[in-house]
């Protein structure tokens, strides 16, 4: 019982998320502002985002749902959290591993959507009706091709479970490079999921100011945030644990310190991504992600499957 | 969330650089209506120019609008020169033609920028606006200060440029060619930026002449209007530059039309620098302008500007109309809107280069029941105005 | 050809550059020559004709006749735009644009310049 509280609490869970979403998300914003030839903020802008939200007023507004407006972050937050509890960080075993957590984890990751939609969607602004609306409608579009890319791996490793996964590529080292495609297509699809880079429609700031955020203020933005970063900080720590399964039984320390490596390499990534794309309109992203992004993930599909047959 | 319902774009909205309002009726995210309402910038810059002497006036009406200072002030001064029948020296044309050319490049760039910005893409605001404070300190440099340059007198130029100068504007002039050919090509090669700036925001050639659209915008459409060309004023009579126009009708082809026009500007700056005469930078303008009326005409960044001054033998003008090319645009940008995205609203306003400053002007006040125009002096207008917010409880005086 | 994520040789290229940021106010800039900021006086030069206060758009100098003969400027910095006219109207000279451009106070009052001369010393009896 104690040992399951200091987990979901301490480590891995609320406390060492939280730090290593502010973590991340300076490192976004600092190579984010280093590739625009800016200077970009000191390392504790994250945290003093954070505490300056914290002490704010927090307004609810008059017409807004209040009990659904105040929990929509925190469901965010939550359903984030937790589900890292599943993703093996060093070493090949996950804390709670169990047969079909993969599914469990990118369920869970599907959460903080639904979140968004429901606090946009009570808040009773008109920004943040069409922002929730948007959040809803690239749901369908990116979902998909996660899924998919995310599963292709899993094929190849015979296992729905992530400790399985990281197992089987521990015996069969470099077979995680069939994956690369996938790896591709999960990226840009993470995109979707995070609301960054060319897919932050939602949250277009010079069209409908904030999107589902617009009438949140004071605590309820700062767990917003926070969600925000654990989200990203989880989408990467799945893809790393999915595509990037090397290196995991050295030993605990270092395992987890190319834990972190990692991470921060796909945090760079996105980050790169953003800088150097607009943004997209909805449409054109129903019709990118259904386009481009569908088939090449039924083509990892495919070439896993031969792969199997191959190799057996 | 298909029944209608109406969205305000404005007067605050972060995609606005100045307060307008659009009001946008919306189905889903399709556009099926516009209204638009103007006049929050309203500052009664046309009646306080009657308040003031000739010499005065010059400054008030280059602050009409920052980034398109020098259009207003050369336009002003160019009005009260034909009235008075003053001739300008050569030299002191070639120096307005420079610092024109030198605003329209920083206007330009800046346009760039925010239009990146509209439709996310930041890293070309950051880069665009980085390269544009390279015009500035040449701005500085010749004039004094960054923006409302303050170098036309009635009569002339109050500056000269040195020699030396030379050299260095022609380096800088390198520079940027360099980085706008770099900009042209993600413009045009850069798929998120090509799919969000085309078949966005169309005008065919007629709807945009019967609409009177001026300036890049019309010129996107395929319309060979430059004021420059066809009335010139200032130096542009002796320079050789080429008109720039485009067919696709839409932001792409406004964003295309400006770019190169940018390299025009280049291209001008260059032969200004390498012919200007040698001689006086102004004569002595007399304090008091004779009777006379008199429209000049001028091709600010933005289109084609216009000011009309009216002079009646005093040391202050009888009368002075502006009328700036965002005034022509905006009922183009009704039709622009229609069949369109929520998501395109932002980028087809910024397309036409709003300058709501330079915009907003008040006529006359027509009372609707009585149906006579009454012309309402400044003293008059002060008074209604503190009135006017006194009964609703806000005192200045305090 | 028309492809995504045009800019990205030279987005990655720009890590290795100095930041174009100017730190300002740990480095500061320094304006060129003749840059219009803050007016300088010279009230022995100063004749009194007050051209000057004509030609100013925005009526932010004044000049006063002190009892004694010495003429003194009274320049709102706040109403002044800087556009240095008068600076050109004055037929004496006895005004000047410098480079100072940090005039920013937190009290009104501050914002008022009044200069003059030092008062001449009696002679000795």
């Amino acid at each position: 019982m104690i040992s399951s509280l200091f987990y979901i609490l301490i480590f891995p869970g609320f406390l060492f998320l939280s730090v290593f979403g502010l973590l991340a998300e300076y490192v976004d914003r600092k190579f984010y502002a280093r590739l625009q030839n800016r200077v970009g903020p000191p390392w504790f802008q994250p945290l003093a985002d954070f505490i300056k939200l914290v002490s704010k007023e927090s307004i609810i507004p008059k017409d807004a749902n209040p009990s659904m407006f105040q929990l929509a972050p925190l469901f965010a937050l939550t359903a984030a959290s937790v589900s890292i509890l599943y993703i093996p960080l060093w070493g090949i075993n996950s804390l709670f591993a169990f047969s079909g957590d993969l599914i469990v984890v990118l369920y869970l990751l599907t959460i903080p959507t639904l979140a968004f939609f429901i606090g946009g969607w009570y808040s009773s602004s008109l920004f943040a009706r069409i922002g929730s609306v948007r959040a809803v409608t690239q749901l369908f579009s990116y979902e998909v091709p996660l899924f998919i890319g995310v599963l292709t791996s899993a094929l190849l490793a015979d296992s729905w479970s992530l400790a399985g996964i990281a197992a089987y590529y521990d015996k069969h080292p470099w077979f995680w490079l069939f994956n690369l495609i996938g790896f591709g297509v999960s990226l840009t699809a993470l995109l979707g999921k995070l609301e960054k880079g060319p897919f932050d429609i939602p949250e277009a700031e010079t069209e409908i100011v904030a999107g589902s955020f617009v009438e949140y203020s004071g605590r309820f933005l700062a767990i917003l945030r926070m969600s925000i970063n654990t989200e990203m900080v989880v989408g990467a720590s799945l893809l790393a644990a999915v595509f990037l399964p090397f290196g995991l039984t050295i030993n605990p320390i270092a395992g987890f310190i190319l834990y972190i490596i990692k991470v921060l390499f796909i945090v760079l990534l996105l980050s790169l991504s953003r800088t150097v794309v607009a943004r997209l309109r909805i449409d054109q992203m129903i019709e990118f992600c259904w386009r481009y992004l569908m088939p090449l993930a039924v083509l990892q599909l495919l070439i896993n499957l031969i792969i199997k047959g191959v190799l057996g | 969330m298909s029944e209608e319902f109406r969205v305000p774009i404005g007067p605050q909205h972060p995609a606005l650089k100045e307060p307008a309002s659009f009001s946008i009726a919306l189905k889903g995210e399709k556009i099926i209506g516009v209204d638009v309402r103007l006049g929050y910038n309203h500052r009664g810059i046309e009646k306080a120019c009657e308040e003031r002497t000739y010499v005065q006036d010059v400054y008030l009406v280059e602050r009409i609008c920052g980034i398109c200072s020098h259009a207003h002030s050369t336009c002003f001064v160019q009005a009260v020169e034909e009235i008075a029948q003053i001739e300008v020296p050569k030299r002191a044309l070639y120096i307005r033609t420079l610092i024109a050319e030198l605003e329209r490049i920083h206007s330009h760039l800046l346009w760039l920028g925010v239009a990146a910005h509209e439709i996310g893409f930041d890293t070309l605001l950051m880069f665009t606006w980085r390269d544009r404070e390279i015009v500035m300190d040449i701005l500085a440099e010749l004039t004094g200060n960054r923006v409302n340059y303050g170098i036309n007198a009635i009569g002339g130029v109050r500056r000269d440029i040195g020699k030396d100068k030379a050299p260095e504007i022609l380096k800088k002039m390198d520079v940027l060619e360099d980085r706008t050919k770099y900009y042209i090509e993600v413009a045009t090669q850069e798929t998120t930026v090509v799919n969000r700036l085309s078949g966005v925001g169309k005008i065919t050639k007629d709807v945009a002449l019967k609409l009177g659209a001026v300036g890049p915008t019309a010129r996107a459409s395929g319309i060979a209007r430059d004021v420059r060309k066809y009335d010139p004023y200032a130096a542009y009579g002796e320079l050789s530059f080429d008109l720039i126009t485009d067919d696709h009708n839409d932001v792409y082809g406004r964003t295309i039309v400006r770019v190169k026009e940018l390299m025009q500007s280049y291209k001008m700056i260059r032969q200004i620098l390498k012919d200007m005469p040698d001689g006086p930078i102004a004569v002595k303008a007399p304090r008091k302008i004779p009777a006379g009326e008199a429209v000049s005409r001028y091709e600010a960044p933005r289109g084609e500007l216009m000011h009309y001054v009216k002079a009646n033998g005093g040391d202050k003008p009888d009368r002075v109309k502006v009328r700036t090319p965002t005034l022509a645009n905006i009922q183009a940008v009704k039709m622009m809107l229609r069949e369109m995205y929520l998501a395109d609203v932002p980028i087809i306003v910024a397309a036409i280069d709003p300058c709501f400053s330079c915009t907003d002007r008040l006529i006359e006040i027509k009372d609707l029941d009585k149906k006579d125009a009454q012309v309402i002096d400044w003293q008059s207008l002060r008074k209604y105005s503190i009135d006017w917010y006194r009964d609703r409880g806000i005192d200045f005086k305090k | 050809m028309i492809r995504p994520g045009k800019m990205i040789a030279e987005v990655l290229r720009t890590i290795f550059r100095k930041p174009a940021t100017n730190l300002y106010p740990y480095e500061k800039l320094d304006m060129p020559e003749k840059f219009r900021g803050k007016l300088k006086f010279y009230p022995e030069k100063c004749i009194g004709c007050k051209l000057c206060m004509r030609d100013c758009p925005t009526n932010a100098i004044r000049i006063n006749k002190l009892p004694d003969g010495r003429f003194e400027a009274e320049i709102d910095l706040d109403k002044c735009i800087y556009c240095a006219q008068c600076v050109d109207s004055c037929p004496k000279g006895a005004l000047e644009s410098t480079k100072d451009v940090e005039l920013a106070q937190l009290e009104h009052n501050k914002l008022k310049l009044i200069i003059h001369a030092e008062p001449q010393k009696k002679p000795e009896q």
